[in-house]
C-alpha cells in the first residue's frame, strides 16, 4: 500500500463534522478493498466488516477511527464578507491569512480569512488574538453575487494541499484524523495475511470533533466484544513541553488510565513486544479525548483500548505526521488482532 | 501574454528585498522586446527606457517605478531539534505566520510554521512573537536542517494565484500588481513622452532601489506604481486618518505619505486627466505609510513625483486580493498621464 498517497487523498478531501458524505466515499472504497463488506449506518459512520476463522463463538474488534475534520460553517453577512461559526476546535490563532473554500449551494468559492496590513495596526493590537467572531472571510465578490450564492448554514473547510517535507514527513490538514484512517487502511491490509479469529469490524465515525455521535452510535449498533480507538496524539515540536507530548517516527501510543482496560493496554503492549516494534506509553489520567472515552460505557461497557499517532500542531492547517507511524501502527493493531482468542476474551472480565 | 498570466506568474515568484532575481527574469523576459534599451545596475534595478514617438529634440522624460521585492522572512538559524529560526524582512504581522507553509531558498524547500495545539497551551493563549516560532521542514536536527538550508536565504508564502471572479488573490500583490502594470505600459503603444521605466529593488526594507534608479534616469518627473492597503471591510473604522481604499473604486492617487507630499501639479495634472477621461480613482488618506516616492523626490536637484497605488487588500501577508478593474485603470491612467505630461505642467507654478 502507498500510504503516502492515501495519506495525501485523505487529507485533501473534504469532511467536516456532520458533513461526511465525500471522505466516506474515499473511506469505503479504500477500506473496501480488503474487507468482506462494508456498508453506512443510519448517523453516516463508515463500517467495513473483515470475518474472522472461527465457527463457534463470533467474537468482534471494532476499530474506530474518527473521518470528520474540523471547520466553520457561515453565520451571517455584511457588505459581501462573511462571518463564521467554528465546527469543532477551532485555534484562532492559525486563521488570519488562510486560505478557505466556501462550498456554496451552486459552487465552491475559493475565500480568504481576513488579517489586517500592518500599515494598519495600532502598536497594542499586535499582541491580541483576534477571536474568531471579528474575523470576516471574504470571497472577492460583490455584495450583490454574495447574497445570490452563499446562504447561512453553508460550510466552509480550509483550503491546504499536502506539502512533502524532509524525511517523508506530511503536512496538511485534517491528518487528525485521517492518520488513523489510513493506519486501519494498512491494518486490513495487513490481515489478509494474518489468521485472525475474530471479525474485525472497522469503523469511520462521524462528529467525533463536535459532539462524538458517530462512535457512540456505531458501537450501539456493532455491540463489539472489545474496541480500539485510534486517534492523533500531541507530537513534539518546536515551543511543546511537558510530558503530554510524543517524538514523531518512534510509533504509536499505547494509552494507559482509565479509560483503557488494563487487559486491553497490556494486550496491545505485548503485541508491540512480538514484532519489536517501536511504541510509546501514554498515560491519559482522565478523558483520552478520543472516541474511546464514549465506547467504554456503551451498553453495558465494552472494553477499550487507545492507539495514538503523534502530530505536531494539531489542528492547524500545518499538521505534521510521519507515514513511518501510520504504517507502525497498522501493523500493531493486526498483530493485536492476531492474537485475540477465547482467553483474550474471558481475561477481559477475570 | 496577457496581463492576468503576467501577473499570476509575478505573484508566484519568490523575490524579497535583497532577492528579486526570479521576478527580475520574468519581467526582463517580458519587457525585453518592447523597449529601445533595458539593462540591470548594480542593486538589481530593472531599468528600461521607451523612447517617444515622433523626433521632437527636447521630450518630456518620465520615470514610471514599480517595486520588484515583497515582505518575506530571512533564515537566521537553525534548532538543536532541527527547526529553523527566522526574521521579518520588511512588515510582517507576526499573527498570520503560524499555520501557514512556506518555501525557502531557491530550491524552494517546502518547511511549516507550526505551533503547539490550542489543547495544550491551558489558558495561555497569547500572540507567539516571530522570535518564538519556527520553520519546520522535517530536518531531524540542527546540522540535517543547515545541510539543506543556509542562513540567509529568503522565505516566502507558499500561495497559489487564483480568480475569485473580478477579483484576484495571490500573495505579493504589492508590488507585481505595479510591475504587471508598468509590463502592460511598456508592451503598449509609443508615447508622446519618453518613458523610463524603474522596475525597483528592496523598496520593503526603505527605497533604496529607488534611490540610485531615480539618479541614474534624472527625469523630468516621476509616477510610482505601488500597492496600497484598502481598509473597506466592515464595519467602517471610526477615525478616518488611516489609508481608505476600497476596491473597485479605481486606482488610489497619493496627496501626501508619512515621507512624500506628492507633487501638486501631477496631483492636480493626474486627477485632471481622471475626470476627462472618466477613469475611477480615490484619493489615498493622507497619512502613514509610503513607497519609492520617497527616495525618488529628493534625488539629486529632486524630481516632482506622485504615486499611483493599486488597491489591494490584505498586503504584507500571507494572501492578498486585488480586482483586475483596478488594475487595468491604473494602467490606463498613468498611460494617459505620462502621455500628457508636458514641460508646461511642470513649470514652477
Amino acid at each position: 500500500m502507498d500510504v503516502n498517497a492515501l495519506l495525501k487523498k485523505l487529507s485533501q478531501t473534504t469532511g467536516l463534522s456532520g458533513y461526511e458524505t465525500k471522505i466516506r466515499a474515499e473511506v469505503l472504497a479504500e477500506w473496501g478493498r480488503f474487507v468482506d463488506e462494508t456498508r453506512t449506518d443510519k448517523v453516516g459512520n463508515a463500517v467495513a466488516v473483515k470475518r474472522g476463522y472461527a465457527r463457534k463463538a463470533h467474537r468482534k474488534i471494532m476499530l474506530a477511527s474518527h473521518m470528520d475534520e474540523i471547520g466553520f460553517m457561515v453565520a451571517g453577512f455584511s457588505h459581501g464578507f462573511l462571518r463564521v461559526s467554528p465546527i469543532g476546535g477551532i485555534d484562532a490563532r492559525v486563521l488570519p491569512g488562510q486560505e478557505v473554500i466556501v462550498h456554496s449551494r451552486q459552487r465552491d468559492l475559493p475565500g480568504i480569512i481576513s488579517s489586517t496590513p500592518p500599515h494598519l495596526l495600532k502598536p497594542d493590537d499586535r499582541s491580541k488574538v483576534i477571536s474568531l467572531d471579528q474575523l470576516w472571510i471574504d470571497v472577492g465578490l460583490a455584495p450583490a453575487q454574495v447574497n445570490r450564492f452563499v446562504s447561512i448554514g453553508d460550510l466552509v473547510s480550509i483550503r491546504r494541499d499536502v506539502t512533502e517535507l524532509k524525511n517523508g514527513l506530511l503536512a496538511g490538514k485534517a491528518f487528525d484524523n485521517r492518520a488513523s484512517v489510513a493506519a486501519v487502511a494498512v491494518c486490513l491490509e495487513l490481515l489478509a495475511t494474518i489468521q485472525h479469529q475474530w471479525d474485525v469490524i472497522a469503523v469511520a465515525t462521524v462528529q467525533e470533533e463536535t459532539s462524538a455521535l458517530g462512535a457512540a452510535t456505531s458501537a450501539f449498533g456493532i455491540a463489539p466484544d472489545a474496541a480500539i480507538a485510534i486517534d492523533v496524539t500531541y507530537g513534539v515540536q518546536y515551543g511543546s513541553a511537558g510530558n503530554e507530548v510524543f517524538p514523531l517516527d518512534k510509533g504509536p501510543t499505547i494509552g494507559i488510565g482509565p479509560n483503557m482496560q488494563p487487559k486491553m493496554t497490556q494486550g496491545l503492549i505485548e503485541a508491540a513486544q512480538r514484532i519489536k516494534l517501536d511504541h510509546q506509553i501514554e498515560p491519559m489520567a482522565g478523558s483520552s479525548g478520543t472516541d474511546g472515552w464514549l465506547i467504554q460505557v456503551v451498553r453495558e461497557g465494552i472494553p477499550t483500548g487507545v492507539v495514538g499517532i503523534p502530530l505536531r500542531s494539531m489542528h492547524t492547517p500545518v499538521e505534521v505526521v510521519s507515514p513511518r507511524d501510520v504504517e507502525q501502527t497498522g501493523r500493531l493493531l493486526a498483530e493485536f488482532i492476531g492474537g485475540l482468542d477465547e482467553k483474550f476474551y474471558e481475561s477481559l472480565t477475570e | 501574454m496577457s496581463l492576468t498570466t503576467n501577473l499570476k506568474a509575478l505573484s508566484e515568484a519568490n523575490g524579497v528585498s535583497g532577492d528579486e532575481g526570479a521576478v527580475r527574469k520574468i519581467i526582463l523576459n517580458a519587457i525585453r522586446d518592447h523597449v529601445d534599451e533595458v539593462r540591470v545596475d548594480t542593486l538589481g534595478n530593472v531599468l528600461a527606457i521607451k523612447r517617444a514617438r515622433g523626433k521632437a529634440t527636447r521630450r518630456v522624460r518620465v520615470m514610471l517605478d514599480a517595486h520588484m521585492d515583497e515582505i518575506g522572512l530571512m533564515i537566521v538559524g537553525a534548532n538543536d531539534d532541527g527547526t529553523l529560526q527566522f526574521r521579518a524582512v520588511g512588515g510582517i504581522d507576526d499573527r498570520s505566520l503560524p499555520g501557514k507553509v512556506v518555501l525557502i531558498g531557491p530550491d524552494r524547500i517546502p518547511g511549516v510554521i507550526g505551533t503547539p495545539p490550542i489543547h495544550l497551551a491551558h489558558g495561555d493563549d497569547e500572540v507567539k512573537k516571530i522570535e518564538a516560532l519556527a520553520i519546520d521542514i522535517g530536518a531531524a536536527g540542527k546540522d540535517a536542517a543547515l545541510g539543506v538550508v543556509t542562513i540567509g536565504q529568503m522565505a516566502t508564502f507558499n500561495t497559489r494565484y487564483r480568480s475569485l471572479g473580478t477579483t484576484v488573490s495571490g500573495k505579493a500583490f504589492d508590488d507585481r500588481a505595479g510591475c504587471a502594470v508598468l509590463i502592460e505600459l511598456l508592451r503598449g503603444p509609443r508615447l508622446p513622452v519618453d518613458l523610463l521605466a524603474a522596475f525597483t529593488v528592496q523598496e520593503e526594507v526603505g527605497g533604496r532601489g529607488a534611490h540610485v534608479a531615480a539618479y541614474a534616469f534624472d527625469p523630468d518627473a516621476a509616477i510610482v506604481i505601488d500597492a496600497t492597503p484598502a481598509n473597506d471591510l466592515p464595519p467602517s473604522i471610526e477615525q478616518d486618518v488611516s489609508p481608505n481604499t476600497r476596491l473597485g473604486h479605481g486606482p488610489a492617487v497619493y496627496v501626501m505619505t508619512r515621507s512624500t507630499v506628492s507633487d501638486p501639479r501631477l496631483v492636480k495634472h493626474v486627477i485632471g486627466i481622471a475626470d476627462r477621461r472618466g477613469i475611477p480613482y480615490q484619493i489615498r488618506q493622507p497619512g502613514g505609510g509610503g513607497t519609492d516616492a520617497g527616495s525618488i523626490a529628493p534625488t539629486r536637484g529632486g524630481v516632482p513625483t506622485v504615486s499611483i497605488s493599486v488597491p489591494a487588500r490584505y498586503i504584507h501577508t500571507p494572501v492578498s486580493l486585488i480586482n483586475l478593474n483596478d488594475v487595468r485603470h491604473t494602467i490606463e491612467l498613468v498611460r494617459e498621464s505620462a502621455a500628457r505630461l508636458t514641460s508646461t505642467i511642470l513649470r514652477p507654478a
